[in-house]
């Protein structure tokens, strides 16, 4: 049963999203820097070393409890270029909205990313603007697109993953996830549940200055942090073990996760990063992170192994051992 | 300590595996009803801690994967009638039928909606006065009710554009259906929570004293499906076949009063089809007289033509528990989460996803 029409999954960030991009784009695209499959491509120019990524934001709802469309479009590119271990320096702007749209929550989002843009030392130096007729989007979609520099001495990538770095979790998983899931489904709980969406290349560059033995940093944003994991499994041909009772996760975003029947591993981050580093210097960059507001619950969540290149392995909290797999599909909350 | 924690306590749950494991003396298997056991079970990575004696099977607890491809059908027919609104819970959306699915309904235009209660529903169908807006009444004895209670409602403030298609299962007839096919042994079952607390653990008596097979109501946490196994094994060791509860906090023998008065007012038990078992007598739910005038088919002809599941598909075998997925010469091959095949591979509390999901 092949599909002949894009489904919501392509766009889930799991395994049909990876599918299309392999099967679709790659073969039409190829080249080096799209090939690797990070986050941004990296290039030299001029014996400059530059990182370049792009994303686009269609979140509903359009605000929620910690951002909205605007901050998150920031953070979002932003993140994606800290990825590569670059310093964001500039970035471009594309809005889509729909006839209709009020100007007042235009406004609100502008403001929104100015606050953003201005927090990550980031410059929006370009940008475009188009208004299509009422029902051919939904409200508002934005597209960022930046560039960041790179140290010469700075090679991150997903592919970098060696037998015995430690993987390195900047903190609690599915914030962001959850919180989008339940404002959209207008689920109220008693805790209040909010966003991570943050600017982590602060935290990146702080990280960097302590430590060179950084290998992969990668933001488990769609897909969540089961996702991410198998992405650099399968990027570097290496095993990877977690240990579940090492994995932050709020009550509030657990318990509204066991309510809805959602495993939140695989729902998204926004302000969060993995980092597989060498063993040797990981207690110093959790130390580093733990000074940063982005990285205070910071932790060790497991190792990076030989064996069963591609895939994910759990040590459970009962002890038992399991597969972690990639998202397929959106996740969905069950019936009963 | 959380009010959860304890029941996934790592030296509790070791303390019990060693009695388990002390106790275990000759092979047996039992069976875990309910679909969310199942995950519980390949989540805590419980199969990797139990002596290789017991054999866990599956069953056919999970309301997306029995649902017949007939059923599944009709609702992709609905989703294509005009002016219609399609009101369901996430799981079914990307269950094939014969030739289509909801997901891919939804790509050709028709208007299918997820939501997370019934009342969801009923609010789409206040706020679409113009429109027919059915919700799909999948599910087992917990959803039930909250239908019951939706259409109650919807009868009550007269909102005559709301409907429901009426595929509801009740589990312990479909329990007494595979032990009295002959084809399957299993020495007891691991019980389901969130079911038992609406009906009671009395309903699993038939089952016990008929065919003499030890039954425990069990809650979803490790340590809970661990000490479930025990109390088996203990009975299975006695000789005993008794209905026990091991989820005291929530399920006791009699059932949620409240719940079953309103299902049985608005509701009354008829044959259904299930995926792979066929026809059970009095094992599905539809709506008495009173309320008939809400089942979406006494507006629309809904008939399609009788269908066959995908060749190959072993789904059927796989909720009997005859089978496993690593039984079914499509699973991992082409039937994958992304492409499935059967139901069982698209639920999240399907067999063939777990297993897909959690299983080396």
């Amino acid at each position: 049963m092949k599909h002949d029409r894009i489904l919501l999954d392509h766009g889930s960030g799991g395994r049909a999203s990876h599918d299309l991009i392999a099967s679709l784009f790659l073969p039409q695209f190829d080249n080096e820097f799209l090939r690797e499959m990070n986050d941004s491509a990296v290039m030299i120019i001029g014996g400059t070393k530059l990182a370049f990524s792009t994303d686009s934001y269609v979140v509903d709802p359009i605000f929620f409890p910690g951002g909205d469309i605007g901050s998150l479009a920031i953070h979002g590119t932003v993140n994606d270029l800290a990825m590569r271990g670059a310093r964001p320096l500039y970035l471009s702007v594309g809005f889509i909205i729909e006839e209709g749209f009020p100007m007042a929550d235009l406004k609100t989002i502008a403001g929104s990313m100015k606050n953003a843009a201005a927090e990550a030392g980031i410059v929006i130096v370009t940008g475009d603007t188009k208004v299509v007729p009422k029902g051919a989007t939904d409200k508002v979609f934005i597209n960022t697109a930046g560039i960041g520099i790179i140290d010469p001495d700075v090679n991150i990538s997903g592919q970098n993953a060696r037998p015995g770095d430690k993987v390195i979790l900047s903190g609690t998983i599915a914030d962001h996830g959850i919180t989008i899931l339940t404002c959209r489904e207008g689920l109220q709980f008693d805790a209040p549940l909010k966003s991570d969406s943050a600017p982590l290349n602060t935290l990146v560059a702080e990280m960097l200055a302590t430590s060179r033995k950084i290998n992969v940093l990668r933001d488990p944003t769609r897909g969540g942090l089961a996702t991410s994991l198998n992405e650099i499994a399968g990027q570097s041909r290496v095993g990877i073990r977690v240990h579940e009772e090492a994995i932050p996760v709020r009550p509030e975003v657990q318990a509204a996760c066991e309510l809805l029947g959602i495993d939140p591993l695989y729902l998204a981050n926004e302000g969060k990063l993995i980092a597989c580093a060498a063993a040797q210097d990981a207690e110093k960059l959790i130390d580093i992170m733990h000074k940063n507001p982005y990285g205070r619950d910071a932790c060790i969540i497991g190792e990076v192994i030989s064996d069963h290149p591609g895939k994910v392995f759990m040590k459970t909290i009962i002890g038992g051992n399991r597969i972690v797999d990639m998202l397929t599909g959106e996740p969905l909350p069950r019936i009963c | 300590m959380k009010h959860l924690d304890e029941y996934r306590d790592p030296h509790l749950a070791g303390k019990l595996i060693d009695k388990i494991k002390a106790l275990s003396r000759r092979p047996v298997r039992l069976m875990e009803v309910c679909g969310t056991h199942t995950v519980s079970i390949f989540r805590s990575g419980i199969r990797s801690l139990l002596p290789p004696s017991i054999t866990l099977l599956s069953g056919p607890g999970c309301p997306v994967c029995v649902t017949a491809t007939e059923e599944l059908d009709k609702f992709i027919k609905l989703g294509r009638q005009k002016d219609t609104i399609v009101a369901t819970f996430g799981d079914l959306v990307r269950v094939p039928g014969s030739s289509s699915s909801l997901q891919k309904e939804r790509a050709d235009g028709a208007d299918i909606r997820v939501v997370y209660s019934t009342f969801d529903a009923l609010d789409i169908a206040r706020r679409n006065p113009s429109r027919t807006v059915v919700f799909l009444a999948v599910g087992f004895e917990t959803t039930a009710p909250t239908i019951a209670a939706a259409v109650k409602e919807a009868k009550k403030e007269g909102i005559n554009n709301f409907y429901i298609i009426p595929a509801h299962k009740i589990i312990p007839p479909a329990m007494e259906a595979l032990l009295a096919g002959g084809e399957l042994a299993i020495d007891g079952f691991i019980c389901p929570g969130h079911v038992s607390v609406i009906i009671g653990a009395d309903a699993y008596r038939p089952v016990a004293d008929k065919y003499h097979i030890p039954c425990v109501v069990a809650g979803f946490e490790p340590v809970d499906i661990l000490q479930t196994i025990y109390m088996l094994l203990s009975q299975i060791e006695e000789g005993k076949a008794a209905v026990e509860i091991q989820y005291r906090r929530a399920v006791n023998f009699t059932g949620n009063e409240k719940a079953l008065a309103l299902l049985s007012e608005v509701f009354e038990t008829c044959d259904a089809p299930w995926r792979g078992l066929g026809s059970i007598p009095d094992s599905g739910l539809r709506l008495r007289d009173n309320y008939r005038a809400l089942d979406i088919e006494t507006k629309f002809d809904l008939t399609v033509p009788r269908t066959q599941d995908h060749p190959g598909c072993s789904c059927g075998d796989i909720l009997r528990g005859v089978k496993t997925p690593l039984d079914c010469a499509l699973y991992r091959k082409v039937c994958t989460p992304s492409n499935p095949y059967g139901p069982c591979m698209v639920s999240t509390e399907g067999t063939c996803a777990a297993y897909y999901k959690y299983h080396d």
